[in-house]
């Protein structure tokens, strides 16, 4: 689909690798697919990123982090936000995926699947900590906007899983 | 500026604000840890959606005002949410009723206000809808639970929608506003998704064994800025630090 392209100025791409989530730190704003276009136009690099949830408070401190990371690479940086196209877990990268499950939150599945899961009607989250498929809901809403708590029911070890979002 | 484009954004921005002011309440005060981080959650989704209405609100009016002039400091009268989104928390079965009843109303809505031919406001509704379907899930499962569960819940669930349907009708009546931006394809024509909601909320209510209430009579007032008079604490509550520190920030 034509509309999730990002449009990235090569030269930009590594500066903007080292901006993480504040909220999942291992995770960069890169991998998380929040930054749709950055380019250099007039000396100025123009950024436009786009909220996870609209009420994610990450995004002020995001916008803040790329335009400091530019500063110590002697850019100029403009952040715009976003709303359309909106944004979906589809675009958190491979690697980002992977990161997610080191750092202890389950990834998200398909948007049937999602459902199945946060409806408790179906074990299929796995558990990031020992891999077992004997988890729990334990509430459709977690430590974020974009999770939902589960619990393993083999290690006992309460997880957070990233929900689907479409 | 566009005065009917700006009032619109209110009327519908205003809901989510003082959806998201009630539901905030109930931070630290949820009737478990589960349910007060699913009404907070709840809230702050609303807040970032307001915020988007008002900054978009705020530079269509062009002055020096801002999405936080626009929150904290207007008059009663000039907010014009529903009255249904003002009512206090009671207890659980209250605070979950209310947020049935205006998340299955606000699903109807972003649903035909994402075809809107205003691109911020179709933009809007499309990051929305995905956030409100998930806020739909959660009440409407909330209304089974309870009204399938003991005799105490369901009898309670009952009575909270009981009262709270007085304040439905409201939903679906139009302001000068909405007519004119209907006319323009901005808008929505709130009389449509009247059916729709009745037929919706009727099916989870027979679901989870509750009665859905015949009235004649209903609340209505919020739309044209004349509130219940809840409103006033709520909204001493909302601007007190902007009022009493004027142009405070974090």
């Amino acid at each position: 689909m034509t509309e999730q392209l990002q449009h990235i100025d090569q030269e930009l791409f590594e500066i903007l690798e080292t901006v993480s989530d504040p909220e999942i730190p291992v995770l960069s704003i890169m991998e998380m697919g929040v930054v749709r276009s950055a380019h250099i136009i007039n000396g100025i690099v123009e950024i436009e990123i786009t909220p996870t949830y609209s009420g994610c408070p990450a995004m002020d401190v995001i916008a803040e982090d790329i335009i400091s990371a530019f500063k110590e690479k002697g850019y100029v940086a403009k952040v715009d936000l976003i709303l359309s196209p909106a944004w979906t877990t589809d675009w958190i990268t491979a690697k980002g995926r992977a990161a997610l499950e080191k750092y202890g939150i389950a990834s998200p599945l398909s948007a049937d699947a999602d459902k199945e899961a946060l409806l408790g009607n179906k074990k299929i989250v796995k558990c990031p900590q020992c891999g077992s498929l004997n988890t729990k809901l334990v509430s459709q809403f977690g430590s974020t906007a974009c999770k939902a708590f589960f619990q393993c029911e083999d290690c006992l070890e309460p997880f957070d899983y990233f929900k689907c979002l479409k | 500026m566009d005065k009917d484009l700006v009032q619109y954004i209110f009327g519908i921005a205003d809901n989510a604000l003082i959806l998201g002011q009630r539901l905030g309440e109930l931070c630290g005060h949820g009737p478990s840890l589960e349910t007060d981080i699913a009404m907070t959650n709840i809230s702050l989704d609303l807040l970032g959606q307001v915020r988007s209405y008002y900054q978009y609100a705020a530079k269509l009016m062009g002055d020096d005002t801002t999405e936080d002039t626009i929150a904290f400091l207007r008059k009663e009268r000039e907010y014009k949410n529903v009255l249904l989104v003002e009512q206090p928390n009671q207890d659980f079965a209250y605070s979950i009723s209310r947020q049935f009843l205006f998340d299955s109303y606000h699903l109807l809505l972003l649903e035909e206000l994402q075809n809107s031919t205003d691109a911020t406001l179709s933009a809007i509704a499309k990051k929305s809808i995905k956030e409100v379907s998930y806020h739909t899930r959660f009440s409407s499962d909330w209304i089974r639970r309870l009204g399938g569960g003991t005799e105490e819940s369901h009898n309670r669930i009952q009575e909270a929608i009981t009262h709270l349907w007085a304040f439905t009708d409201e939903l679906f009546h139009q302001t000068d506003a909405d007519k004119t931006m209907v006319s323009e394809g901005i808008g929505v024509d709130v009389t449509k998704l009247k059916d729709a909601f009745y037929k919706k909320v009727s099916a989870v209510l027979e679901e989870s064994t509750l009665e859905t209430p015949q009235l004649q009579y209903f609340q209505k007032g919020g739309k044209q800025g004349v509130h219940s008079e809840h409103m006033g604490y709520l909204l001493a509550d909302l601007q007190y630090m902007q009022r009493t520190y004027p142009n405070m920030n974090w």
